[in-house]
C-alpha cells in the first residue's frame, strides 16, 4: 500500500493541489493529512473542503494546533498578533460546520503498523515539536507502546528529517534527500517529520510531503515545485499579513 | 542460517558449490533453478544470522542489501536479487572472475618477490578509478583492503564487500552517538578511527595502505588490536617505504605518504587525483615526503600528537559534492594556426574556472600529428619534439596562477585530435575541457563536424569553448 504524507498545508490551495496532482503520479493508494489544514494561507474554506472530501474517500486525518486555534473568535486586543490576526480572519472563513469537523479531528491515528500525529505522541495534546533526537526518541517510544507500530509520521516542525536506531541506544538524525526512497525495513523503528505542504520554511518554497511504500518498506520524501507567486499574492489581496505572503515566496 | 547443501532451491535459484564459509555468511555458486540460462555468472551471500535474531551481526549484511541494489559500473559487481531481510535474508549479485589483491600479495610473499614498480602503478590506479567511481555514487567504501579489491584480467579493479560502507543518501545504519571505530584496523583510515564516518578521501588513505604492503610487504601501522593502537596513525607517519626498498623511487613514495597523510585535507582530494598522478609519475612534483628516508622526527609526533588529542566527529558533506569541488580541468592549447587572442582568451578562461575551485588539478594537453616526429633525424625525435612543446605549454601556462593547483603538460600524438582530446577525458577523469572555440574551426561547423562540435557531443563532462573576447581587438576597431 502506498501512502502519501501531508502535513501542514495551512490554507494553501495551490500547494496542496500541486502536492496531490504530485502524488497521483507516484501511485498513492491512500492519503494522510497530519494537521493543521489551516491558518496563514488565503484558502482555509477550499482547503478544509478539499480534506473533508479525501476522508470520505478513506483519508486518515489527524488534528493540528491550528485546528484549536481557529476556534476562538471575537478577540478584541488592541494589538493582536500576526498569528491571532490570521486565526481571528480564518475563523471568520470558516462555516461553523467546518470549524466543528475540524475540532472534533483525532488526535492521532493508527493503520496497521503506522502511527499518525501531528507533533509528538508522547503527548499530544502539548503540541510539542519533535526537533532533536531526543524528543523524536519520547515520541517514538510512546507510539511503539503498541506492539505493531513501526513508523510513526508528523509534522508540525515544517522540515523533513527521518530518525533511526543505529548501533547505539540513542535515535539518530538523517536529513533526507528529495527524491531518494529510503530502504525502512520493518525490523526497524522510524519516526519522520514530513515537513509542510503549504508553508516551508528552509529556504526554498516547494511543497514538502512523503511517500511511504509499506509493501517494499521505502520512504520518499518529495519536493514539488508549484505556483507560490500565486499563493502569495492571493494572501495579499485576501489582506492577511506581508509576513505571509512573503514567507510563501522565499520559502522562509 | 546453516550452511546449505549444494542442489538445494532457494527462492528461485540452485545453490551450487560454497564459495567460502566466513564468520559472517556463506557464499554460494548459484544458477536459475529453472534452468534460465543466466547472463554472467553469480553468487549468493547468505549470512549466518537474520534480522529476527536482533543481533548486531546482522547489521553489515543489512547495509550491503541497501547499497549493492543502487550501485551501477564496471567497479562493482552486478546486482541480481535480494531476498527478504527479516524473512530470507540473501545476496545474488555476478561472480567476477579474477584474483584478490589478497591473492596477487600471497603470490609475491610465496615466490620471495615484491610487485614491480610498473605494477603497482597500474594497480594502484585501478583501484584508485574504482573508488572514484563509487565516490561519484556518493558511497563511500571504508572497508577497502586486499581482499575486498577483485582484479579482473582486463586490468580493472572491482570492489567488494559493502558491509561497513557508507551511501549519504541513506541513513548511515553503523553510525552511533558514541562514534566507535568500524573498520578493518591494519587499513582504517584515522579519521574512522574517531568514528567519522563518510569522507571519501578515507578510501584514499586504505589505497595507500594497499600501495605500501605491496612495495614493502609491511603494513604501515601495523595490525593493531586495541582502539589505542589504532589512534597511533592520527598523529604517527609510517617508516619511509623506500627505506625498506631501496629500489622505489621518489615519487612512488611521494603518492604512498601522501595518500597516507593523518590529516584527511593533506592526502589527494580526490581519487581521481590519484590515479592521475600514478598514470603520469614523470609529472609528479616529489616533496621532502618523497625524499625523506630517516622518518618523521619525534618532536613533530608529539606536536601531532597534541593536536589529534582534540580530533572529534565532523559530519561529511555529500562525497559526490566533495569531489566535485577537485575536479581535473583540462586544457587543450593549439600549438599552430593560433592567435595570440585565443591563447589569452583560453588562459583567461581557465583562470577563472581555476579561481572559483581550489584544490582543482589542471592538466595543460596539446595534440601532434604522427607525422611530425621521425625516427632518423635528431631534431624531429620524439623526444625532443615532445620536449618543445611540452616548453611550449609551460609558456602558455606561466602568467597563470598555479600556486593551489597541481599542473602537468601532455603531448598527444594522434591524427584525430577530437577523439585524441575524448579519450583523454574518459581515461583521467577529467570534468570539464576548456578549449578554443574558433581556432579548431567553428566557422566550418555548418559543413563538417569540426573539432570543438565533435568533442561537445562525444566528451563524458563539460566543455567550454572560448571565444575571442579580447582586449586587443576593441583596441583595434577603436583606433
Amino acid at each position: 500500500m502506498k501512502y502519501a504524507l501531508l502535513s501542514d498545508i495551512h490554507s494553501n490551495l495551490h500547494a496542496l493541489d500541486a502536492c496531490l496532482a504530485h502524488a497521483q503520479t507516484q501511485g498513492v493508494e491512500r492519503i494522510a493529512i497530519l494537521g493543521d489544514l489551516v491558518s496563514y494561507g488565503a484558502f482555509p474554506s477550499e482547503v478544509v473542503a478539499r480534506c473533508q472530501a479525501l476522508q470520505d474517500e478513506g483519508a486518515v486525518v489527524v488534528r493540528g494546533n491550528h485546528e484549536e486555534l481557529v476556534q476562538m473568535h471575537n478577540v478584541n486586543t488592541p494589538n493582536p498578533s500576526l498569528g491571532s490576526q490570521t486565526a481571528q480572519w480564518t475563523h471568520d472563513q470558516l462555516s461553523p460546520a467546518q470549524r466543528f469537523w475540524l475540532e472534533t479531528l483525532p488526535l492521532t491515528e493508527r493503520v496497521d503498523q503506522l502511527f499518525f500525529v501531528h507533533a509528538s505522541a508522547d503527548a499530544p495534546e502539548r503540541w510539542r515539536y519533535v526537533e532533536d533526537e531526543r524528543i523524536a526518541g519520547l515520541s517514538l517510544d510512546a507510539a511503539c507502546s503498541h506492539p505493531d507500530v513501526r513508523y510513526v509520521f508528523g509534522g508540525h516542525v515544517h522540515h523533513q528529517s527521518l530518525y533511526y536506531r543505529g548501533t547505539g541506544r540513542q535515535l539518530m538524525a538523517f536529513k533526507p534527500t528529495a527524491g531518494v526512497p529510503i530502504p525502512t525495513p520493518k525490523h526497524r523503528q522510524w519516526i519522520a517529520t514530513i515537513g509542510s505542504v503549504g508553508q516551508p520554511r528552509d529556504g526554498n518554497p516547494r511543497v514538502m510531503y512523503a511517500v511511504f511504500d509499506s509493501t517494499s518498506a521505502k520512504l520518499t520524501f518529495h519536493r514539488v515545485a508549484y505556483d507560490h507567486r500565486a499563493a502569495a499574492s492571493a494572501v495579499r489581496e485576501a489582506g492577511l499579513p506581508e509576513f505571509f505572503a512573503l514567507r510563501l515566496e522565499t520559502g522562509k | 542460517m546453516k550452511r546449505l547443501a549444494a542442489g538445494t532451491e532457494l527462492d528461485g535459484f540452485r545453490i551450487g558449490a560454497c564459495l567460502h564459509a566466513g564468520g559472517m555468511a556463506h557464499i554460494y555458486e548459484v544458477t536459475y533453478a529453472d534452468e534460465r540460462a543466466a547472463p554472467f555468472a553469480m553468487v549468493m551471500k547468505v549470512p549466518r544470522m537474520t534480522a529476527g535474531d536482533g543481533a548486531e551481526n546482522i547489521v553489515g549484511f543489512e547495509v550491503e542489501h541497501q547499497i549493492l541494489q543502487v550501485l551501477h559500473g564496471t567497479h562493482v559487481p552486478r546486482f541480481v536479487a535480494a531476498g527478504d531481510l527479516v524473512s530470507l535474508p540473501y545476496l545474488v549479485m555476478e561472480h567476477v572472475q579474477g584474483l584478490t589483491l589478497q591473492q596477487v600479495l600471497d603470490a609475491h610473499t610465496h615466490d620471495l618477490t615484491r610487485a614491480t614498480v610498473p605494477e603497482m602503478a597500474q594497480l594502484g590506479a585501478a583501484i584508485a578509478r574504482a573508488a572514484h567511481s563509487l565516490h561519484q555514487q556518493n558511497t563511500c567504501h571504508l572497508d577497502l583492503k586486499p581482499a575486498n579489491v577483485l582484479l579482473h584480467p582486463d586490468g580493472h579493479a572491482v570492489l567488494l564487500d559493502f558491509g561497513l560502507s557508507c551511501h549519504a543518501h541513506y541513513p548511515d545504519l553503523l553510525a552511533e552517538e558514541l562514534r566507535k571505530a568500524v573498520g578493518s584496523p591494519a587499513w582504517i583510515a584515522p579519521e574512522q578511527v574517531v568514528g567519522v564516518r563518510g569522507d571519501p578521501r578515507s578510501d584514499i588513505f586504505a589505497i595507500g595502505v594497499m600501495l605500501y604492503e605491496l612495495a614493502t610487504g609491511e603494513l604501515p601501522f601495523g595490525n593493531p588490536q586495541t582502539n589505542g593502537g589504532m589512534r597511533q596513525r592520527l598523529w604517527m607517519d609510517p617508516t619511509p617505504p623506500r627505506r625498506l626498498r631501496d629500489d622505489l623511487p621518489e615519487w612512488f613514495q611521494e603518492v604512498v605518504l601522501r595518500c597516507l597523510e593523518p590529516e584527511a585535507a593533506k592526502r589527494y582530494p580526490s581519487a581521481a587525483h590519484l590515479a592521475f598522478d600514478l598514470e603520469h609519475p614523470e609529472q609528479i612534483k616529489v616533496t621532502q615526503r618523497g625524499q625523506q628516508i630517516q622518518g618523521t622526527p619525534f618532536f613533530t609526533h608529539v606536536k601531532r600528537w597534541l593536536k589529534a588529542a582534540g580530533m572529534h566527529y565532523q559530519p561529511s558533506p555529500l562525497p559526490s559534492q566533495q569531489i566535485d569541488e577537485v575536479p581535473i580541468l583540462m586544457v587543450a592549447v593549439p600549438h599552430h594556426d593560433v592567435s595570440d587572442a585565443t591563447l589569452y582568451s583560453l588562459r583567461q578562461a581557465v583562470a577563472r574556472s581555476l579561481g572559483i575551485r581550489p584544490g582543482a588539478r589542471l592538466a595543460v594537453v596539446t595534440v601532434i600529428s604522427p607525422n611530425l616526429s621521425s625516427t632518423s633525424e635528431h631534431d624531429k625525435s620524439e623526444t625532443t619534439l615532445h620536449r618543445q612543446y611540452r616548453t611550449m605549454l609551460q609558456q602558455w601556462a606561466q602568467p597563470l596562477d598555479l600556486d593551489d593547483h597541481q599542473t602537468s603538460y601532455h603531448v598527444l600524438e594522434a591524427s584525430d585530435v577530437a577523439n585524441a582530446l575524448v579519450r583523454y577525458a574518459e581515461g583521467n577523469n577529467v570534468s570539464m575541457i576548456v578549449m578554443g572555440a574558433a581556432t579548431h574551426g567553428l566557422q566550418m561547423q555548418r559543413f563538417v563536424a569540426t573539432v570543438p562540435i565533435k568533442v561537445a557531443m562525444e566528451a563524458p563532462c563539460t566543455v567550454i569553448l572560448v571565444k575571442q573576447s579580447l582586449p586587443f581587438e576593441l583596441l583595434n576597431s577603436s583606433s
